[in-house]
């Protein structure tokens, strides 16, 4: 599955330029040792942008639940339906979610609970998102 | 006239305020509603414009005050249903000029401001205190109660309309391009992932069913009680274009959206405006209706941590809302006749109820709840108005259903089962959402 592009902006670039290197890095906010996904201005917590730095993660994590998707509003991905797409929780805290379309999992059979392990993929425009695969 | 959106001090959003200040001093005395239809056909007289004048003249008539004595209007100035007015496609302007306009020609064609509203009512002549509400009718409602408790008006109209064109649900603009912004790729809702709508909550059904050894298929009774409902209700998309029951084995069949969410978990989008007429206790008296008194109004600002919410914090903060419904009003779960919390996803419902603690429910319990009798016939009504599910997008039914129950004018909904005394409704988002208690009493 091929996704839409990205162009990251000034709030996703660290994100994003980690992702090419095939680093995964998230805001965390050293005041609260409190970390951030999606990157926001501002701690939810303390409300302070200044104490937010990029964190780089181990890139374990744990599948929270899914869906199975079969009307997808984004045309180039309409061609993948039906397809997977799981919320995952990260090692490092639980509280932090990201998608993934669990590549190399069929559809409707995913191991809720299962372990994952980031992997990067080059979407339309080459720049490089997180993904996550199943492991053992 | 200017204006303003309401400000963050006219809702009710934490716990511990104690009893609202107005309690049973809001009564409304009005309701009114336009014919729906699917999509707009590009008629000025279909137009949500003329929908929404229609919805006002029928509240006002309904409730008896004289149009001059209205002073009040709170309007959500938002009405599409997802799709805006395409920025090169020209603006009709033989709809347009079919009534008095305001600077914007897209007024009262895919947006309506209260401008727009008093140029082309001549007869609210005296209306002094306008405001706007996000969202939809239920932040409307919370606004306007909360201005006549405040003497901010005292013949205050209420409207929320839609307009529905043509095309699909977020399948056009950015969901077509070829490279998106980097914010947009991880925005919560829309992402490179391809979520579409109904994902979030289909997701958080998903962890319910997980959790509490649950499955999709014991919706199936609280879908067809819904649609049962919606076609008693008149005003209703279902029972005026297309009424027909809806079995388990046609939600069963339905094809899957983001599973566990089929097609029948949505709403239907519509064409369709509402307005009511809220006024003082005192004035309540005189009116042409029986009043139907609010005894509180809360809110959830509930804002997940993360990409999308997680059932643990839709539990979190629905149960917190029933709190804050509870303690303003004075009353407790027990005294509730019947509810009619949000439902445009389906699976919103039981996080609602279960967060009210409707009937003794706790998390966990909503879908066996289901399998028992949840009539309007039975002493456990479910979603009396039978919701979005049951009379298409408008928001609003459950709010109309709980000032009809308890004024005895719901003719074939009426609940039989219980008497309707006190209700609640409101949503839509467990995480984001503003509720209403209904009371035939005010005290």
């Amino acid at each position: 599955m091929v996704k839409q592009g990205v162009v990251p902006d000034d709030l996703t670039r660290p994100f994003f330029e980690a992702a090419n290197e095939e680093r995964l890095v998230i805001q965390n906010c050293t005041a609260c040792d409190r970390l951030h996904f999606p990157p926001r201005a501002a701690c939810d917590k303390c409300g302070s942008g200044d104490n937010l730095e990029w964190k780089q993660l181990s890139g374990k994590g744990k599948i929270y639940n899914y869906g199975v998707v079969y009307d997808c509003p984004v045309a180039c991905l309409k061609e993948d339906l039906p397809f997977n797409l799981a919320a995952i929780m990260l090692d490092e805290d639980p509280g932090v979610l990201m998608y993934s379309h669990l590549p190399g999992i069929a559809p409707d059979e995913v191991p809720v609970g299962g372990a994952v392990q980031v992997i990067f993929e080059a979407t339309a425009n080459g720049q490089k998102v997180p993904e996550w695969q199943v492991v053992g | 006239m200017t204006t303003q959106m309401a400000p963050e001090s006219m809702y009710r959003s934490t716990e511990g305020l104690g009893v609202w200040e107005h309690r049973g001093k809001v009564a409304s005395v009005g309701i009114g509603h336009s014919p729906t239809a699917r999509r707009w056909d590009g008629r000025p007289e279909t137009s949500v414009g003329a929908l929404s004048i229609l919805a006002l003249r029928k509240a006002i008539a309904d409730s008896g005050i004289a149009p001059d004595q209205v002073d009040g209007l709170v309007l959500v100035p938002v009405t599409t249903t997802g799709a805006y007015w395409p920025a090169d496609q020209p603006v009709p302007m033989d709809v347009a000029n079919a009534f008095n306009q305001t600077d914007d020609p897209l007024d009262g064609i895919g947006q309506l401001s209260s401008e727009w509203i008093i140029k082309n009512m001549p007869e609210l002549s005296n209306v002094k205190f306008t405001m706007y509400a996000p969202g939809c009718m239920s932040a409307a409602i919370v606004v306007a109660a909360q201005a006549v408790g405040d003497g901010l008006a005292s013949n205050c109209l209420v409207l929320k309309g839609w307009h529905n064109l043509e095309g699909r649900y977020n399948h056009g603009g950015i969901s077509g391009a070829d490279e998106v912004p980097g914010s947009f790729a991880v925005t919560p809702g829309r992402t490179l992932w391809g979520a579409p709508g109904c994902y979030g909550t289909a997701l958080q059904f998903a962890q319910y069913c997980t959790k509490y050894g649950k499955h999709h298929d014991m919706m199936a009774p609280f879908m067809e009680n819904s649609r049962r409902n919606g076609l008693l209700f008149p005003e209703g998309y279902w029972a005026q274009h297309r009424p027909e029951q809806l079995t388990p084995e046609d939600y069963l069949a339905s094809r899957w959206i983001a599973k566990p969410a089929n097609l029948f978990d949505n709403d239907i989008p519509i064409m369709v405006a509402a307005a009511y007429l809220f006024t003082t206790a005192d004035r309540a008296q005189d009116a042409a209706q029986k009043p139907v008194y609010i005894l509180n109004h809360a809110s959830s600002r509930g804002a997940a941590r993360s990409i999308t919410p997680t059932l643990e914090e839709v539990e979190a903060e629905t149960a917190s809302t029933g709190r804050k419904i509870y303690e303003g009003a004075g009353i407790t779960a027990d005294d509730l006749s019947f509810e009619n919390m949000y439902d445009g996803f389906a699976q919103f419902h039981q996080f609602h109820i279960e967060g009210l603690r409707y009937r003794g429910m706790q998390p966990g319990d909503a879908l066996d709840f289901y399998q028992t009798d949840i009539s309007i016939e039975g002493p456990n009504p479910i979603l009396a108005s039978g919701g979005n599910i049951g009379g298409g997008r408008s928001r609003f039914w459950m709010h109309t259903d709980c000032m009809q129950q308890i004024q005895g004018r719901a003719g074939a909904r009426a609940l039989t089962g219980v008497k309707p005394e006190i209700a609640v409704s409101g949503g839509p988002m467990p995480m984001g959402g503003n509720f209403t208690v209904w009371s035939a009493t005010p005290d």
